[in-house]
């Protein structure tokens, strides 16, 4: 495909962010939501024209502009689910900020567009120099978002999410400078072919990891996330939680697994046994928390440690896991950051004993609230069940000890989930103002009423997520192959049936009862 | 000996020195001259500009050319150096003459001063003897000795002055201490002969010459440990000059440095090597840390030149012609963020035209100055090395020729310590943007300020990634030339 639709989805918030500087607060508000929603019908053609089972790079881009990197992209089934996530969220953001936003919002609206811009710039990026500008200039509208338009202690919170992640990332470059000097190219696709000496690995390895373990965020470097979430406007944090996050994944898929596949196998351990601590530490803490905000942001950190665990099992399950777990939870995570700020608006208060028995008086609200706890904890049928069951089948096979492990974080996330939703929406109404709330209005209903029927599809149907991806996650096992460690559950391959799970006996008129008993 | 080429060769050093003693004439009998004394002397630093990039250009000075009997030398290297010279300084020049009106001390000797010095730098960075380039930096020092105390009514500004004149009187001791015993063990002051006779080794009264150079030439650049007088002096000095001091100045030299350490110290590599080593290292963790408790904007950036200086010198400590060129790549754009970030300064006034100079005072700028407070956010932002603004890429070309040169441990200790530095750089962007105001700004500013401004910004923008297929060839065939001399 000649149309450079990459560059299209990267120019329009270019254009739109520059153009809210300028405008009004009512105009800025429309300009933002035209130009996202034109991304997302981008990204909609992106996926359309998306030929599954066809080159593994897709809607590759190239320019010689710069000296040393190249201007290319280009997208392969990983990234072009990411993508989506991002051009997804980003008009429900607008919509957030509708009426919660008074002050500055041209500027505000400008940041967010950046924001979106160097989002899909991250993923598409198939220059590791490109990618690396696109990863740490993310830092700039963040920063801003928190600090101008975030709570009571954003200065805090916005320093402490800037130099973290800059600190995290800066010994990066360093390691990419080193590898593009011995490989002598900077292009990803080149780079994730080309075998690194072992020795050599270990230290790339553990630069990249500063860099992305911070990113993900992974304990103990997760300390960040909690204040900028809470200190974040809601629109501040779906973003945050829903795609910033995702970056640290993207960067293991992308860059640690397949670039320095035995230094992955040597730091096996270590991620399992970060991921084991983060989540069970994590969940205990999320459930004394008091404000909501935290509470889900200590519950992102959780799910992002079953998305380590699994993108580190070597395996397809694991893999495909932690990819469906990235997307589950960038939505998941996103609606429970908006149904907060739901109720935000309304009493401007995150303290959950402020509120109770929401159910009585807004129960549409609760509804949907209950939906996206529910599929925060994994409910089967919800896109959370495919995630967490698929890594953890993964994980099974390297680490029986880790998988027990997750799972007790699993059943601790449904306790200060429901904790949460009960102390919310269930209950006497303790409060009159709380009890005075007017339910769900229809800019709310569009906020998230598409993110659940998403979250339902995920979870019905995730053969549609998945089959983009299958191509390229295959390719990364067959990677990893050489280096996979050995697991310690030894599963047993049984004989195999003769048909397909979803084989209908009969369909093809051939001895329809003779047969049925033989199963 | 031909002289007419050698004078078509240092036309640029003539036509300044001409303008500038034209205007001492002109100032010595005509009252209120200075406005006509800066448009002359703009223009002929124009002129020397033009003139500079033509000897650049020419294929015939391909391979650059040599001066009264290699006294001084023509190369792409000087010539560059020379551009980014000549335009900071036309840029200094734009942006003085509104500071000192309001307390009506403008006068024709300051664009003359400024020319000199202007002569004296490229006297500097063109100089392959000893004493040419001695000639050249006490030109350029004296001078700027008298533009820090240029309000003489102003007690810090005097003091400035002479804290200046003594530590810098100070240094050229050592400087010239030095280079006596340079010469006593070389033989000569060229520095094609003193690189052949310090070839088969340096014996240690040779040594302590090059460490005393090199010590001399360390506080010229305000590397730590000889950078104590750069803070008292960036506040103590007129803005304007302060401006000044951090931009051309520390351009010419850095690159008498290189060309010092490079040609004349080129076979002698690990002598040096360690001292700049530990320079660098030392400027940018003292510049980052210095930085931090600071309250008045100008010795914020003073901190921040010294900061810049130690990655410059991570450039140097290579050796290599792709650390001379990451060197020039990082003084281009570190003088565009240095005099973007000082016209800023200058435009912040409160509405009596005072100058607003501290953090309290630009509380909440982006609420009255949105386009001066959007500008500075982007300078601080490139200033703290943060991508997509132009500034990282100053910081990549210097850590990407420390990597080549397998100095992994420098590189990953330098960038480490960069992120200290961003944490002063965000605070300009948190007063302005998330504080209150609390002072009131002018609303106005003069288009000559806004022009200098503009540009600077420009150029630290992502815009300035187009530049970089330019600039590195121009920095490589600049590296170039000191290398292909031996």
């Amino acid at each position: 495909m000649d149309f450079p639709i990459l560059s299209l989805m990267l120019l329009v918030p270019l254009v739109a962010g520059i153009a809210c500087l300028f405008l009004s607060a009512p105009t800025a508000r429309m300009v933002a939501l035209v130009a996202t929603l034109i991304d997302l019908a981008l990204g909609v053609l992106l996926w359309v024209n998306y030929d599954i089972g066809g080159a593994q790079w897709q809607f590759t881009e190239r320019a010689e502009l710069f000296a040393v990197f190249d201007y290319a992209l280009g997208i392969d089934g990983i990234a072009l689910m990411l993508i989506m996530l991002s051009v997804f969220l980003m008009p429900i953001c607008i919509l957030a900020s509708w009426q919660g936003i008074t002050r500055r919002v041209g500027e505000y609206m400008a940041a967010f567009l950046f924001m979106e811009l160097l989002m899909i710039g991250v993923f598409a990026a198939q220059d590791m120099f490109l990618f690396y500008i696109f990863f740490e200039a993310g830092l700039i509208p963040m920063y801003l978002i928190i600090g101008v338009w975030g709570g009571d202690n954003r200065i805090y919170a916005s320093y402490k999410f800037f130099l973290y992640t800059l600190l995290g990332s800066v010994l990066m470059l360093i390691a990419m400078l080193w590898m593009v000097n011995v490989a002598g190219t900077s292009s990803i696709p080149v780079l994730m072919q080309y075998d690194f000496a072992p020795s050599a690995q270990t230290w790339l390895w553990l630069a990249f990891f500063a860099s992305f373990a911070v990113k993900m965020p992974m304990w103990p470097v997760h300390t960040w996330l909690p204040d900028a979430h809470v200190q974040a406007p809601t629109a501040g944090s779906v973003i945050l939680a829903g795609v910033l996050l995702k970056l640290g994944g993207y960067g293991f898929i992308r860059f640690s697994l397949p670039m320095f596949p035995e230094a992955s196998a040597q730091f096996l351990w270590l991620v399992f046994a970060l991921s084991m601590i983060a989540v069970i530490y994590t969940s205990l803490v999320a459930l004394v928390q008091h404000d909501m905000k935290k509470l889900i942001a200590y519950s992102s950190v959780a799910h992002m440690a079953i998305v380590t665990a699994g993108l580190f099992a070597f395996n397809v399950q694991g893999l495909e896991g932690a990819m469906v777990m990235m997307l589950s939870h960038g939505l998941v995570s996103g609606a429970l950051f908006l149904c907060v700020g739901v109720i935000y608006d309304r009493l401007h208060t995150r303290e959950i004993d402020r509120y109770g028995g929401l159910a009585i008086n807004m129960p549409r609200y609760a509804l949907f609230f209950l939906f996206f706890t529910m599929a925060s904890i994994g409910l089967p049928g919800t896109s959370g069940f495919v995630a967490e069951f698929l890594a953890l089948a993964g994980v099974y096979q390297v680490s029986t000890w880790a998988t027990l492990v997750l799972t007790t974080g699993i059943i601790l996330g449904a306790a200060y989930m429901l904790y949460l939703y009960r102390r919310v929406a269930f209950g006497v109404q303790k409060n009159a103002d709380a009890a005075a709330m007017s339910d769900l209005s229809l800019r709310e209903w569009v906020m998230l009423g598409p993110i659940a029927a998403a979250v339902l599809w995920m979870g019905v149907y995730p053969e549609s997520f998945l089959a983009p991806m299958r191509a390229d996650i295959a390719a990364l096992d067959a990677r990893l192959a050489r280096a996979a460690p050995e697991g310690d559950s030894r599963p047993q391959v049984g004989t195999p049936r003769a048909h397909e799970a979803n084989y209908i006996e009969g369909a093809h008129g051939a001895a329809a009862g003779a047969s049925e008993g033989a199963h | 000996m031909d002289y007419a080429a050698s004078f078509y060769i240092i036309a640029p050093e003539l036509i300044l020195t001409g303008a500038a003693l034209v205007l001492l004439l002109f100032a010595a009998w005509m009252r209120d001259a200075a406005k006509l004394a800066t448009v002359v002397a703009i223009t002929a630093l124009f002129g020397a500009t033009f003139w500079t990039g033509h000897l650049l250009l020419d294929p015939s000075f391909e391979m650059g050319a040599d001066a009264f009997g290699g006294l001084y030398r023509m190369d792409d290297f000087g010539s560059v150096a020379k551009l980014l010279i000549y335009l900071a300084t036309i840029a200094c020049l734009v942006l003085t003459p509104r500071y000192f009106e309001r307390r009506g001390a403008y006068r024709a000797e300051y664009p003359v001063l400024l020319l000199l010095n202007a002569v004296g730098m490229g006297m500097m960075v063109s100089a392959v003897d000893l004493m040419t380039l001695y000639i050249g930096l006490e030109l350029s020092s004296l001078s700027s000795y008298v533009l820090a105390a240029f309000l003489r009514d102003d007690t810090k500004s005097s003091e400035a002055g002479l804290k200046y004149f003594i530590l810098g009187a100070l240094a050229s001791g050592i400087i010239l201490y030095g280079m006596s015993l340079v010469y006593g063990f070389s033989g000569t002051t060229q520095y094609v002969g003193i690189r052949i006779a310090f070839a088969d080794g340096l014996s240690t009264g040779a040594l302590f010459g090059v460490v005393f150079v090199l010590a001399g030439l360390a506080f010229k650049i305000a590397a730590v440990p000889f950078h104590m007088w750069t803070p008292d002096v960036y506040e103590g000095a007129p803005t304007p000059v302060t401006a000044f001091f951090a931009s051309a100045p520390k351009v010419a030299a850095v690159a008498m440095l290189v060309r010092m350490a490079i040609d004349a110290f080129g076979a002698q590599v690990e002598a040096w090597q360690q001292i700049v080593i530990f320079a660098a290292m030392a400027s940018i963790v003292v510049g980052a840390l210095g930085a931090i408790g600071q309250e008045n904007l100008k010795r914020v950036l003073a901190y921040s030149s010294i900061n810049n200086v130690g990655f410059i010198l991570i450039g140097l400590a290579t050796a290599t012609p792709s650390g001379v060129s990451a060197v020039l790549v990082y003084l281009t754009i570190y003088v565009a963020m240095t005099i973007g970030a000082f016209a800023a300064v200058l435009m912040l006034r409160d509405r009596d035209g005072e100058q607003l100079e501290t953090f309290t005072d630009i509380a909440g700028l982006s609420t009255v100055r949105p386009a001066l407070a959007w500008g500075v956010l982007l300078l601080m932002f490139s200033l703290a090395g943060i991508p997509p603004l132009f500034g990282f890429w100053g910081k990549f070309v210097v850590f990407q020729a420390a990597v080549q040169a397998d100095m992994i441990v420098l590189a990953a200790i330098g960038i480490a310590a960069s992120v200290i530095g961003a944490f002063y750089y965000l605070k300009f962007v948190k007063v302005m943007f998330f504080d209150d105001p609390v002072r009131e700004a002018e609303t106005q500013s003069p288009v000559g300020h806004w022009v200098v401004l503009g540009i600077c910004v420009l150029i630290v923008s992502p815009l300035g990634y187009l530049l970089t297929p330019w600039l590195g060839a121009v920095a490589d065939s600049a590296a170039a030339a000191l290398f292909t001399i031996v």
